[in-house]
């Protein structure tokens, strides 16, 4: 068995070395004079991922930037600001500098990047974060242009060698050629040189007509691994020494440990150590068959607290309460309550959505290993930075004594923008003698989860005589995730989540009186998170269920009545045409079957869906297929797109048709898949993806496909039965 | 509905009632006059002692003992609910007639029966008077426990009082009239209280005896499998013939072929009452489930043999309709064959059930039924899955099941929270179909029932 | 001690007989390509071949495999059909985050090895036992039926 670990000294700041802020010129001084030495030191100097490949680590190396590492041996290793979780970023995100660099991805190494916010934080958050489909946006940009300014280095060195002029050099395939002689050198042969020449003033990308990998399907470089069995998560982490634990948190939300009697754990062979938090308590164990049974022999009393009778009928009531409160403006066109008032017709609606749970395939863990000099952490993390914050104030030791090793993850879907098991896992390794794996079992995941909020909308409409919305009025209540999470994105109020399809940007219809509120209501004691889809998977179900309400009154057929009112979005328009097209929509179905449609723009991309239904005799909905088209913009890998759109399908209708996470007695009442019910293939829909050729620039492409589904799902159950759903999930059972 | 049978119901005690006090009172028989033959006190019984602990633990202290004979009598089965600490009561028991709530018998002085003498408890167990004098209702089976030798019901005391007092006051019982009348009690007593010591009968083998103690007086298992009377007792006519408790049927155990547990071997049948399940016939659920739990599965061997030996000789009982029909198990077919299983089965159920099974279910049941995992997955020759009303499968499949033994336990998950009614009923009438002797007719709307069922 | 025959191998390991196979192999014998998503037996991701039987890992006594051919992710690359479903996968990019793959590709395997050409049906009755919370199940029927084609 293979313990080799890779270790990534704490960083130095370039800049401190620098004597001053880093511009890029003094950035590219500092790593030319320590020979690219600087850089590499705090990297992993391994392909994440994979126990075999180990980084080039030769000592000399040009470093122009972040993000690119290039030795003698003309190996280029790629440092990834952002994580891998199935969403294909470490391999788009690597396009987008090979692009401009010129280099194959056969030749380019991937590693991932540290905790450094620096050099690291995602453009759109302005933390080192990696969700809300933002990786391709905000790298768009930025990456092209790290990869072409070390090319730029790299041809003006080339043309330094040979004392010619930069522009009669091309660089290609990782070499650079003097097009007139026909000469060529590769670029490990320049990394000396280039480390060297002159930052370029001004950098040129290329016409998006001359690319030559973007756009491409290009194969995933990190599914090789994934299929054999190689591929390692921070759950298979072994380090010398390593213990197992598991862990149990009082099942009641703020409830504290009072005691526990640990005898009979004790006696179970492979047991180590019961260790006892605030609110939690871990058995540490040889194994984690050890640890589990450890657990279950503990007599554990609870002091419950506060939340010991709460139930999910309790917090529905203080969303119905807050619903009658005036909310914060999010967006106010016009005047609605006059021609509100003046409506030929008026139509009103109220739509719940139940709390969820992550259940990431990969149950949450982390390794710790503290000691008085510092301490190490293997984990799967989507916000490295804070991981090693949340460590470093566990420990009392200072940030740069934690070193974050990020290792695949199992799923993200926003349940690993927390660093809660984080916190807890340092929390038990402080308590124990060598580094400790904690592992959730899959009940303890489910149960204690960051959740995603119960959302309870109402909606009012105003039709004209030709049953056009003329006044739209829009008013929601959840919890902020944001306000917890990141409280600056949380002003007068509102948070992005609130705004995003619903006010900003707002639905793509034209709704010329249009007024949407947001009143916040925290649900006592459940934490309440991210989850894939975030703001829109509420927004857009309650916008496009609404629609296809106003559509009915108006008696007009869903798609037209959209098309109608989409003259001001024409690339919405024209992915509502595709999807339509390829659905067949308007052809007949047998009796018992429907179509439904959806239509959104967000997280920069426009989707429309069309879902096909059969609804049996005993109420049984079967999806039988979903036609999805989609303009995202540049597309960087449309197979990755594709993927993405086809998995955030299945997401969303598992959620749309079976899952709620609900409370009693102030416990979660589900437990693992028996009870929270994940779709399987023998009830997964064909899908079909179409994507819409564009030149603008890039959207997301991780989240639209779940926050599309669940309308198209409801309309098409409404076209087949004339049963609304306005609560999720479909097929609760009472 | 509901109401109509309840006022039938209370005419019928008032009669009965007018009838026993108008002197025709009549003893009501022994639990084991049917084995005729002649019974003697047991201070004249000759043979080896049938009551107290066994030989093992006898040599141990009162309260060791009685920690066996409590365990035997599974105390804490009643007077501990999910979610609270053992024997603290408060586990509610919905009668026809109001509901129930079991006692603390923790030894705390003010909630528990820590101030309770000697002939208090006694006096409980055998004669159902509580301290105060108050009587009991007979969801507490004194009854049964009656029989219990004096020094059995000391030592049962010994291990109560050993425990740690726990704090607390079950709800109060919230019984109908004339039902919360507990002085009304006594004439149900009169009709259904043998009152009276255990008598071994010495035309039997002290294996025989011992296991009709074990089976009569602790295990008062015909609470659970005797059909009741109008007026809640035990119908002796019908001794464990098998009735609906906590909407799970405790089956017919009586030596029937059939409809019974006549045609399993001993082994069988000590398979079954030691570890909760006999290859090919049955593996222990819901309420047996949890007297395995807390009952049996600490039994010795001896003792499990000894009610083997006396539940063989209870007359037989044939369940006549749509009950029950023990089928010895069939031989497995390969794991491949029929894969798919029948695509469409007669009921209308489309391939729903098929669907359910192949996702939820198969893993661990494989694909001919057999149990890929673990012997307790087999559904061959299972008697629930051959039960044509697929009410035990129900709810099984409903709110699952957990065995447990000192190595770890043996589970089946609840699926009632996250599948429809429409999806249950599916499965259940597929896995009878397929597996069993006959398929069910399961309907959604009987789903719902039994979601409810108490 | 208790001897396990994994991939070809004898491994003596001294743990209790009653402990899944699953903890066995990550935990004891360090082979983590065999995951743990739920530990009841309801989302495949931790299966193993037994005997050519696509088993549970995570409710599987080690006690009750002693004797057997146990073969898991790590080796099922090493079979000719194990070889085609790996490629399929590949040339598919069935993939996203990985975790669930490698039981889906032991179910695949046993299904292919028992039913050479599947239809539809006999690819839900295999697969329909593993989870995959990316949602990647339109391409796994896609890849089992590429695997399938003889000349693949
Ligand atoms: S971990 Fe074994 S089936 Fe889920
Ligand atoms: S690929 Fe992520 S769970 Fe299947």
């Amino acid at each position: 068995m293979n313990f080799e670990r890779p270790v990534n000294e704490p960083k130095r700041d370039p800049g401190a070395v620098a004597g001053g802020s880093v511009s890029r010129r003094t950035f590219l001084k500092v790593s030319a004079v320590a020979g690219g030495g600087l850089l590499l030191s705090f990297l992993l100097p391994r392909m994440i991922g994979s126990r075999d490949i180990a980084g080039a680590t030769t000592a000399e190396q040009f470093a122009p930037n972040a993000f690119i590492r290039m030795g003698r041996d003309g190996r280029v290793t790629l440092i990834m600001p952002y994580v891998e979780m199935g969403q294909g970023t470490y391999t788009s995100i690597p396009m987008l500098i090979a692009e401009e660099l010129e280099v194959d991805l056969a030749q380019v190494s991937l590693e991932a990047a540290p905790p450094d916010e620096r050099h690291y934080a995602n453009s759109i958050f302005h933390i080192q974060a990696t969700g809300g489909s933002t990786s391709v946006r905000a790298s768009w940009e930025p990456l092209r242009r790290a990869g072409a300014t070390a090319r730029i280095m790299l041809l003006s060195a080339a043309a330094k060698t040979w004392k010619v002029d930069p522009s009669s050099c091309r660089a290609r395939k990782g070499e650079v050629i003097h097009v007139p002689s026909g000469r060529r050198l590769a670029y490990g042969a320049l990394v000396d040189r280039a480390a060297k020449s002159p930052m370029p003033s001004h950098v040129v990308l290329k016409d998006p007509k001359d690319f030559t990998l973007i756009g491409t399907s290009a194969k995933r470089l990190d599914s090789p691994d994934k299929v054999n069995g190689k591929a390692q998560f921070s759950i298979d982490i072994k380090i010398p020494g390593m213990k197992i634990a598991t862990v149990a948190a009082c099942p009641v939300f703020g409830g504290r440990l009072v005691a526990v009697d640990e005898s009979k754990a004790k006696k179970i062979e492979g047991v180590h150590q019961v260790v006892r938090l605030d609110h939690a308590v871990a058995v540490i164990a040889d194994h984690m068959w050890a640890a589990k049974q450890g657990l279950a022999a503990l007599d554990i009393e609870w002091d419950e607290g506060l939340n010991a009778t709460l139930s999910t009928s309790d917090i529905v009531q203080q969303l119905e309460a807050a619903l009658l409160r005036p909310g914060v403006i999010a967006r106010k066109d016009g005047d609605v309550a006059k021609v509100m008032a003046g409506a030929a017709q008026k139509v009103e609606a109220v739509y719940q959505m139940p709390f969820l749970a992550h259940a990431t395939m990969e149950p949450v863990n982390c390794t710790v290993h503290v000691r008085k000099d510092g301490c190490d952490v293997w984990v799967g993390s989507q916000v490295l930075a804070r991981a090693q914050a949340a460590v470093a104030e566990v420990t009392g030791l200072p940030l740069e004594k934690i070193r974050v090793h990020n290792q695949l993850l199992g799923g993200g879907f926003g349940r690993r923008l927390e660093v809660d098991f984080i916190t807890l896992a340092a929390q038990i390794a402080k308590q124990v003698e060598g580094p400790v794996k904690v592992v959730w079992t899959r009940e303890e995941d489910i149960q204690h989860d960051v959740y995603r909020p119960y959302y309870y909308d109402r909606m009012a409409a105003g039709l004209d005589d030709k049953g056009m919305p003329v006044a739209w009025s829009h008013r929601s209540t959840g919890s902020s995730v944001y306000a917890r999470w990141h409280p600056p994105a949380f002003k007068d109020g509102l948070d992005p989540d609130v705004l995003e399809g619903a006010a900003k940007p707002p639905p793509p219809y034209a709704l010329p009186h249009m007024l949407m509120e947001y009143v916040r209501q925290e649900p006592p004691g459940i934490p309440t998170g991210f989850w894939r889809g975030v703001g829109p998977t509420h927004n857009v179900f309650v916008v496009e269920s609404f629609i296809d309400e106003l559509a009915t009154a108006a008696k007009k057929d869903p798609v037209e009545y959209r098309r109608a009112l989409l003259g001001p979005s024409p690339r919405a328009k024209a992915v509502l045409d595709l999807a339509a097209e390829k659905a067949g929509w308007g052809q007949s179905l047998p009796e018992g079957h429907g179509r439904g449609v959806s239509v959104q723009f967000v997280f920069g991309s426009y989707v429309a869906q069309i879902a096909e239904v059969q609804v049996a005799k005993n109420g049984e909905v079967r999806v039988t297929r979903v036609v999805c088209a989609v303009d995202c913009g540049v597309v960087v890998n449309p197979d990755t797109v594709k993927a993405q759109m086809e998995g955030g399908i299945i997401f969303g209708l598992t959620a749309a048709l079976f899952s709620e996470i609900t409370f009693k007695n102030g416990r979660v009442e589900q437990s693992n898949f028996n009870d929270y019910r994940i779709m399987r293939i023998n009830e997964a829909p064909a899908i079909e993806v179409y994507l819409v050729e564009s030149a603008e620039a890039p959207g997301g492409i991780g989240e639209p496909g779940t926050s599309a589904v669940a309308p198209a799902l409801t309309n098409a159950i409404f076209a087949a039965t004339g049963k609304r759903i306005r609560k999720l999930p479909v097929t609760r059972v009472e | 509905m509901k109401g109509v049978s309840r006022r039938h119901r209370f005419v019928l005690l008032v009669l009965s009632i007018i009838a026993a006090v108008s002197g025709c009172i009549v003893r009501p028989d022994g639990p084991t006059d049917f084995a005729g033959g002649t019974r003697v006190a047991l201070a004249d019984y000759r043979g080896s002692d049938p009551t107290g602990a066994p030989p093992s633990v006898a040599g141990a202290d009162l309260a060791a003992r009685g920690e066996y004979l409590a365990r035997a009598a599974d105390c804490i089965g009643c007077h501990t609910t999910p979610l609270g600490k053992p024997f603290a009561g408060g586990r509610a028991f919905a009668l026809p007639v109001g509901t129930l709530y079991s006692t603390n018998i923790t030894p705390d002085k003010e909630t528990g029966i820590g101030e309770w003498t000697d002939d208090e408890f006694v006096q409980a167990m055998h004669e159902g008077i509580g301290r105060n004098g108050r009587r009991l209702y007979p969801a507490f089976p004194y009854p049964a426990y009656t029989l219990l030798a004096r020094e059995d019901v000391l030592s049962i005391k010994a291990y109560l009082f050993s425990l740690k007092p726990v704090r607390h006051v079950p709800p109060d019982n919230a019984m109908w009239f004339p039902f919360n009348q507990r002085y009304l009690m006594w004439f149900w007593d009169v009709l259904y209280n043998p009152a009276q010591r255990f008598q071994p009968n010495i035309d039997r083998a002290p294996a025989w005896n011992r296991g009709a103690y074990l089976v009569e007086a602790l295990g008062h298992c015909g609470e659970c499998h005797t059909p009741r009377t109008l007026l809640q007792g035990l119908d002796a006519r019908k001794k464990f013939g098998g009735e609906m408790i906590e909407g799970w049927k405790a089956y017919n155990m009586t030596s029937d072929r059939e409809s019974g547990i006549g045609a399993w071997s001993d082994d069988e049948l000590a398979d079954y009452l030691s570890r909760g399940h006999a290859e090919g016939r049955s593996t222990a659920a819901g309420p047996m489930g949890l007297v395995l739990n807390n009952s049996l599965r600490f039994l010795t061997g001896d003792d499990i043999r000894a009610m083997v030996v006396y539940l063989k000789t209870v007359p037989p009982i044939h369940e006549q309709g749509d009950l029950a029909v023990v089928q010895a198990r069939p031989a497995a077919t390969s794991p491949q064959v029929g894969m798919k299983g029948p695509h469409d089965s007669a009921s209308n159920d489309g391939d729903l059930g098929l669907r359910m099974f192949e996702g939820a279910c198969a893993s661990c049941h494989h694909w001919n039924g057999s149990g890929a995992q673990t012997p307790y997955a087999d559904l061959l020759g299972n008697r629930t899955v051959n039960d044509p009303t697929g009410v035990n499968l129900t709810q099984v499949i409903l709110h699952g099941s957990s065995l447990e033994f000192p190595q770890g336990n043996m589970f089946m998950p609840a699926f009632g929270r996250a599948y429809s009614d429409a999806e249950i009923a599916a499965v259940a009438n597929y896995v009878t179909g397929r597996f069993g002797a006959r398929a069910s007719t399961l309907t959604p709307d009987q789903v719902a029932k039994r979601r409810k069922a108490k | 001690m208790l001897t396990l025959h994994i991939n070809g191998e004898d491994y003596d390991v001294n743990v209790p007989e009653d402990m899944p196979l699953l903890w066995v192999l990550r935990d004891v014998l360090g082979m983590t390509g065999t995951k743990f998503g739920c530990g009841i037996a309801q989302c495949g991701i931790c299966t193993v071949h037994v005997d050519g039987q696509p088993m549970r890992s995570c409710v599987l006594p080690v006690g009750s495999v002693r004797g057997n051919k146990v073969v898991t992710i790590e080796a099922i690359g090493r079979t000719p059909i194990g070889a085609k479903v790996q490629k399929a996968w590949l040339d598919l990019e069935v993939v996203q985050c990985g975790y669930c793959q490698p039981g889906q590709i032991m179910c695949a395997a046993a299904l292919l090895a028992a039913t050479p050409q599947p239809d539809d049906a006999d690819i839900n009755a295999a697969m329909s036992s593993a989870i995959c919370r990316c949602g990647t199940y339109v391409r796994i029927r896609a890849a089992i039926k590429q695997a399938a084609q003889p000349s693949s």
